[in-house]
């Protein structure tokens, strides 16, 4: 049994500690919003906070992240950066199929709260680990300049 | 239309009553599978020769009883029946019929429809035809819907109904004024009779609200954005069990022994399930193989792990890409099947001033989709269930019928957000796993998760080809005779083991019907034989076939020292319009070839769009920089792009802009044929640079994103700029937007590399070969 702190909400897994947190999150616990694309921090889909850094939760073991915040696509737009993330990607049209978005905003999110005003280098190199197999690229950039214009940012 | 209360949410809760609509085709067998991935002259080479959606299994259907309820708070539910997969169809189809129906769109919401063609049409998505081929059956849908709210109304007030006239969802009695809401008037309007198809009038297209603007959001866009969209990877159901199948690493392979002692052991593991081998042909079948189901996907993964398997690889157990191009390559160097012959190659080649040739490889590709394939199922009281991320619902439906024995009547196939498709979740072979494991579980809810590296290793893969090509030229460099072998293993193989040429539809994505204006033409194609899967993947034998002809044209544009856009447009020569038979090609993308001729002079303008907004020539570029440009004609859509690369001194290449022109006749949805552009300029570049599935010993050599690259960020364009022709007359025919967009990407890419660099890549990926 571990015990996880989700979105603020503590929560009782009982599966072995190596279990990697991408499958706590969407099978024991039903938060599917995380996804799995490759298993092996190559894709970015699972990307989740801990305490505050875009992490991959598919090599991530529960029991590493025991003692840890763990903030998930579910809760990202509970702060002002994750809802002007979430509303300039409806408003770019940022998806095509949408599995890697919530991947993506989670990276952008932990990029804006480390670097409120970035670059196109610093956006690209953020962005570099998540994968969009429909091509969202350009849109993506230009999405998370709008959150930025729009003050998203702290 | 039927009345409905606001918590609908599935097209079940539609009354279906009073139905007229077309007769559909009946007794589809596994050919009619076949056929349902367009291949008509195979399975139905008795019947005289449909086109568009009329030569699809099951047709279409404008009635909308099967697709529009109202419930009495005013709230439209509008049934999209095509698989979403990122082209935004869930949003476009929906919108035609909102648009001819008037409905206020904050007031739309959009239920998926199961898998059930005789109800909806044909489903299968893929071919790039959703739009064109139901645009006009779901604007029926729409005003059909809108005649009986009018009539509704004008019987309610006792009024001719001329009088009345439906407007943003409310029907207005025009001399009074008065006002009746759609939901007021769902009920009474369900009771209409469904008016019949000629009757219809159409809105006209400059009263359009939604159609050709462009500018509604996504309907999933938030529930994308928040996480709470669902794929057929999130299914849920009470008891689940979660599965991960071991499956032979070779085509044709089985296992011949199982020791399962060690999975069992590992914590949450609950069963191990053998899946048995498919007979050949592979067609949609599972490959069988050993499952291990447990309480999470993460246990049943381990427990894979744990198994200890002995394979019989079978007769592709020697399948090896390197002596595998060789051979293609040796076939490509020789007479073969001669699918075109337009006046005397030989004779003029002899006679030309000067002979070119040159060859072209495209390994195998994998779509890799970021959701793998990925289905639960299970079976209550004889009834199957099953969810997923189905390209072609009907086609699982049916399959997994066959497969457990019972009637596709007792088999529901429920549709989810797919995550990504381009031709992988067209082949329902994931869903009929679950369902098996499902009935061996005694119908306990399974759900089958893919794993990246089972998603590379049993795929259907993108056929691997040697494009052959000779020319001879005039004086000026213009070619006079042209020669083109094509070999590669054919998609037909997929579905019978004898197929060893490249089908009708295979020649007419792009190498048979190439439009050029030379006199002397020969179109070959050697044998074939299949190893592995053959499937198909976005825009499928277009993209060899395009890779190798517009890069040769680059070529004898250089050979002659001529600019390749001008040279381009001189060997596509003047504008005409050209029936596609004459050019040999017998499957036209499945259109009419009256309605859907070869018109060069829409591939000539686009060709020049492109180039005229990529400021082709006008500019000096720097050093190391260059453009190149490519047109195709696919999916009866013309397309050009301008990729401007940039090569640095060590050979790293950067793409700075893309621009790409459209033709696809009249536009649903501008903003999602923009995205779908796009999209699919990204996917070409990954083509081209970074794709390979290569075989040694039978097996992919590739386990996952490490080794199957694939485009991210700092590798793709820049910026990619969208021109679409204007496209006004709705009357017009539509073309398709999904994947014609990624056949021009590859040779213009490495046309512009030859720009930059004087460097000519003929074989893909580019990966390392600009190193310096």
């Amino acid at each position: 049994m571990v015990t996880l702190d989700i979105n603020g909400k503590r929560q009782n897994v009982d599966v072995p500690g190596e279990t990697p947190l991408l499958w706590a999150l969407r099978d024991e616990l039903g938060l599917t919003g995380s996804k799995f694309g490759c298993g092996l921090a190559l894709c970015g889909a699972c990307t989740v906070h801990i305490d505050g850094k875009a992490t991959r939760s598919c090599i991530t073991p529960i029991s590493a992240v025991a003692n840890s915040k763990i903030v998930t696509i579910g809760a990202i737009g509970g702060d002002a950066v994750g809802r002007a993330l979430q509303a300039a990607w409806v408003d770019v049209g940022v998806p095509q199929c949408g599995y890697c978005q919530a991947g993506q905003i989670m990276s952008a999110a932990a990029l804006l709260k480390r670097t409120p005003n970035p670059t196109d280098t610093q956006i690209d190199e953020a962005m570099d680990g998540n994968i969009c197999r429909c091509g969202t690229y350009t849109r993506i950039r230009a999405a998370i300049k709008q959150a930025v214009a729009k003050g998203g940012a702290r | 239309m039927s009345t409905a209360r606001t918590s609908v949410s599935s097209p079940e809760s539609v009354v279906l009553a009073n139905v007229s609509r077309r007769r559909f085709l009946e007794g589809m067998s596994l050919g009619g599978l076949v056929l349902a991935v367009g291949f008509p002259s195979i399975a139905r080479a008795q019947e005289p020769k449909k086109y568009g959606a009329d030569g699809m299994p099951n047709g279409w259907t404008d009635n909308p009883l099967a697709f529009v309820s109202i419930g009495e708070d005013g709230t439209v539910t509008i049934v999209c029946h095509r698989s979403e997969m990122g082209q935004g169809i869930r949003t476009g189809m929906p919108m035609i019929v909102a648009d001819e129906l008037e409905a206020d769109w904050k007031r739309v919401r959009v239920a998926q429809a199961p898998g059930d063609e005789k109800k909806y049409g044909n489903q299968d998505t893929d071919g790039s035809r959703s739009t064109r081929h139901f645009f006009e059956p779901m604007r029926r849908c729409g005003a059909a819907a809108r005649t009986m709210l009018e009539a509704a109304a004008a019987e309610r007030w006792k009024v001719p109904v001329s009088e009345v006239a439906a407007k943003n969802h409310e029907v207005v009695h025009g001399p009074t004024g008065r006002k009746l809401g759609y939901g007021a008037l769902a009920k009474a309007a369900a009771t209409q009779p469904v008016p019949a198809r000629a009757s219809l009038r159409l809105k006209d297209p400059k009263d359009f609200r939604y159609i050709g603007k462009g500018e509604l959001k996504l309907v999933d866009g938030m529930d994308i954005a928040t996480g709470k969209a669902k794929y057929g990877i999130d299914t849920r159901l009470p008891g689940m069990l979660y599965a991960v199948v071991a499956r032979p690493p070779v085509l044709g392979g089985k296992v011949t022994k199982v020791d399962d002692a060690e999975a069992l052991k590992v914590p949450g593991v609950v069963k191990v399930v053998q899946i048995d081998p498919s007979a050949p042909p592979a067609h949609f079948n599972p490959l069988g193989g050993v499952a291990v189901l447990a309480r999470n996907t993460f246990a049943a993964m381990q427990g894979r792990q744990a198994l200890k398997l002995t394979w019989d690889d079978g007769p592709n157990a020697s399948y090896d890409s390197t002596a595998y191009k060789a051979k293609l390559e040796e076939s490509a160097r020789k007479p073969a099947k001669v699918v075109r012959n337009d006046g005397d190659f030989d004779k003029a080649a002899a006679g030309a001033s000067k002979r070119l040739e040159a060859e072209y490889y495209i390994p195998h590709l994998a779509h890799a989709t970021m959701e793998p394939p990925a289905a639960a199922a299970r079976i209550t009281n004889g009834k199957c269930e099953v969810w997923g991320c189905f390209q072609s619902p009907q086609a699982a439906r049916d399959l997994v019928a066959k497969r457990l024995g019972m009637s596709a009547d007792d088999v529901t196939v429920h549709v989810t957000l797919l995550g990504g498709g381009f031709g992988r979740k067209s082949k329902p072979d994931f869903g009929i796993e679950a369902a098996v494991l499902s009935k061996a579980m005694g119908g306990k809810p399974v759900k089958v998760t893919w794993t990246r590296d089972d998603d590379l290793h049993n795929s259907y893969y993108h056929t691997v080809s040697v494009e052959h090509l000779e020319a001879g030229v005039n004086e000026w460099g213009t070619p006079v005779a042209w020669l083109h072998r094509s070999v590669a293993p054919t998609i037909f193989s997929t579905f019978d083991v004898n197929a060893k040429n490249e089908a009708a539809l295979e020649l007419g994505m792009g190498v048979i019907n190439v439009p050029f204006a030379i006199p002397n033409v020969r179109i070959e194609n050697p044998e074939a034989i299949a190893h592995t899967r053959i499937g198909w993947f976005r825009s499928v034998s277009n993209i060899p076939h395009a890779f190798a002809i517009q890069s040769f044209v680059a070529e004898l544009a250089a050979a002659a020292g001529r600019d390749p856009k001008d040279f381009l447009l001189d060997v596509i020569g003047e504008p005409r319009v050209v029936s596609p038979e004459k050019l040999g090609d017998t499957w036209n993308h499945g259109e009419s070839p009256e309605r859907y001729p070869v018109d060069t002079g829409r591939l000539r303008r686009v060709i020049e769009v492109a180039a005229h907004a990529a400021g082709w020539s006008k500019q000096q570029l720097p050093k190391g920089q260059g453009m190149g440009i490519a047109g195709h004609y696919s999916f009866v859509s013309y397309i050009a792009a301008v990729v401007r690369v940039a090569v640095d001194p060590k050979g790293v290449l950067t793409i700075p802009r893309v621009d790409v022109a459209v033709d696809c006749g009249p536009t649903v949805n501008p903003d999602r044929v923009r995205s779908q552009m796009e999209g699919a300029t990204v996917m070409g570049v990954g083509v081209a640079t970074l794709g390979e599935i290569s075989y040694k010993n039978g097996r992919v050599e590739q386990n996952n994103f490490d080794s199957y690259q694939v485009t991210r960020m700092t590798g793709a364009p820049k910026e990619i700029r969208v021109h679409i022709i204007p496209g006004a007359d709705y009357g017009k025919p539509m073309g398709g937007v999904g994947e014609p967009g990624v056949p021009p990407i590859p040779p213009a890419l490495c046309n512009a590399i030859f720009a930059a660099t004087g460097k000519r890549i003929r074989r893909l990926p580019i990966r390392d070969q600009l190193t310096v």
